[in-house]
């Protein structure tokens, strides 16, 4: 099976690896999957309090070529979105910007589980305001 | 595709056919194309001459008498024949069956297929280091027990069983003991009279042959043992397996069989000594494991799980140089990692975490450097990228998180 060119590259060089504080108030963390499945994804974002928009995402992801490069994309894609527009990314287009192969889609649907699961952690804390 | 060489050390999944063996197929496929079925002109007669020389050696290899040799289109067949083969033609003396966890799909499927016809099948568990506990198969034998199916070698883990010990106890039990020397033929001596083996499978392409040839061996004395065929037709090798034989195939078999006996003691020390510098080396990064007993094991083989990380990422960060393969399978139709390591009691997270190295026989002190240098550089690539990796780092304890399966 050979991966895409953009996949191998998010492989590569992944982007915005690495932890937020996820004691912060304006940081929603997201962690899905488990050891015991192969794979597990720790997705963060870090909101503007002032504008909503999300400044800053990090990741770390234990599992395959195709949920790192899944979970490095998604990072990119929240950095600059509000939270509405970040709950739009749909895993399908995950699948479509690095030509995911079917046994692979799961992947990609994890990151939109990840993502959704970061701006729940951060609508959570956010909510007694 | 770059012209630089990319290492190969995943010999347990094939080979690459020695040109040796090559030069002594070419012929057959132009000069001597014959039939060696066709008993009444020359070009028949000088492929059944081929077919006899093959039979002989390959016979030699395993210590048994070129008429013992039924060949096949490859392992799985031979599995196959074996296991309903006896099925069938034993019918009457008994309908259970003895096998292990850690067998090949190719002899695990064929029993679950025989369940399906009214066989009775005990799948027996191993120890932890991969070993079959044999008081256990000793105690599994009943009256109605006509086969027992124990590989030799293990093609993940190279794990060797008992064979000398395991023929004995079928002996004295008055049981068919039939294995799977897939991976050990060719590698390990194999006396098939000494160990008490009566039906024995192998493949060509896992010993510098080519692929789609392989043989059962079936035992003609002490006891005269039968398969019932399962391929029917012209009545070739003995009425057992029909079709017409595979000439060249047959007769690159051989020359790998000969090849792989005459260098076996050499080959061995040779790679026993790469393994255990790269195996050493492997497991002097921070936890990493090695699965299988250190003893009991192909002198070509090594499994180690990285904890952690998983696999089949692990693969990606240097399959453009290094060709290996992992017991994770990360795909949706299979999220489950490789059923030997979970038979041995690993945990899903270090089965998913495995990586198997087999090296083979042109596997030099260079592909090794590399490979150690590759898997340090790989794994810590993992490590930086993985969540739980620094989760252990912070010392939580894993097993108490939470986690969301899927």
């Amino acid at each position: 099976m050979a991966y895409s060119e953009k996949l191998i590259d998010h492989f590569e060089n992944p982007k915005n690896v690495g932890t937020l504080d996820k004691n912060e108030k304006n940081v929603g963390t997201g962690l899905v999957g488990a050891p015991e499945c192969g794979d597990v994804m720790r997705l963060q974002i870090q909101v503007n309090e002032e504008t909503g928009i999300i400044e800053d995402a990090k990741f770390k992801t234990f599992g395959c070529g195709s949920a790192i490069a899944s979970s490095s994309l998604a990072t990119e894609w929240l950095k600059g979105k509000s939270i509405d527009e970040a709950l739009d990314i749909d895993n399908m287009d995950i699948v479509e910007e690095l030509a995911l192969p079917p046994v692979k889609i799961h992947c990609s649907v994890l990151a939109e589980d990840a993502i959704k699961g970061a701006i729940e952690d951060y609508k959570a804390k956010n909510a007694e305001d | 595709m770059s012209q630089k060489k990319v290492v190969y050390l995943d010999n347990n999944a094939t080979t690459p056919v020695d040109p040796r063996v090559v030069e002594a197929m070419l012929p057959y496929f132009t000069e001597h194309f014959g039939n060696a079925a066709s008993r009444n002109h020359p070009y028949g007669w000088a492929a059944e001459e081929g077919v006899d020389y093959g039979r002989e050696q390959v016979a030699k290899l395993i210590g048994a008498s070129p008429k013992e040799i039924i060949f096949t289109s490859g392992a799985t067949e031979s599995d196959n024949l074996a296991i309903k083969g006896v099925f069938e033609m034993y019918a009457r003396k008994g309908n259970h069956i003895i096998t292990v966890n850690t067998e090949h799909k190719a002899v695990l499927d064929t029993c679950k297929a025989l369940e399906k016809k009214g066989a009775e099948v005990t799948y027996l568990s191993v120890k932890p280091d991969g070993m079959l506990d044999l008081e256990e198969l000793k105690a599994a034998i009943k009256p109605n027990t006509i086969l027992v199916s124990v590989m030799w070698a293990n093609n993940e883990t190279g794990v060797i069983q008992d064979m000398e010990a395991i023929g004995k106890i079928c002996e004295e039990a008055g049981v068919l003991f039939f294995t799977d020397a897939t991976q050990a033929a060719g590698k390990v001596p194999i006396d098939v009279k000494k160990m008490g083996i009566h039906l024995l499978a192998m493949s060509a392409h896992k010993m510098y042959g080519p692929k789609g040839i392989g043989a059962l061996y079936v035992r003609r004395r002490n006891p005269r043992v039968k398969v019932t065929a399962q391929m029917h037709g012209g009545g070739h090798e003995r009425g057992m397996r029909s079709g017409t034989l595979n000439v060249p195939g047959i007769v690159g078999f051989g020359k790998a069989a000969e090849i792989a006996l005459a260098e076996m003691e050499t080959e061995a020390k040779r790679l026993a000594k790469l393994r255990d510098r790269l195996e050493s080396e492997l497991l002097k990064i921070e936890e990493t494991y090695l699965n299988g007993h250190k003893e009991n094991r192909m002198p070509h083989v090594t499994n180690i799980s990285f904890k952690h990380v998983e696999g089949e990422g692990l693969m990606m960060t240097f399959n453009k140089h290094l060709s290996v393969s992992s017991g994770s399978a990360c795909t949706s139709a299979s999220l489950e990692p490789s059923y030997v390591l979970l038979a041995y009691g690993l945990g899903s997270d270090l089965a998913h975490s495995s990586i198997r190295f087999s090296l083979g026989r042109f596997t030099t002190e260079e592909d090794i450097d590399m490979t150690i240098a590759e898997l340090r550089r790989g794994t810590q690539h993992m490590r930086d990228l993985s969540p739980i990796w620094e989760m252990y780092k912070d010392g939580i304890d894993l097993n108490a998180v939470k986690w969301t399966e899927h």
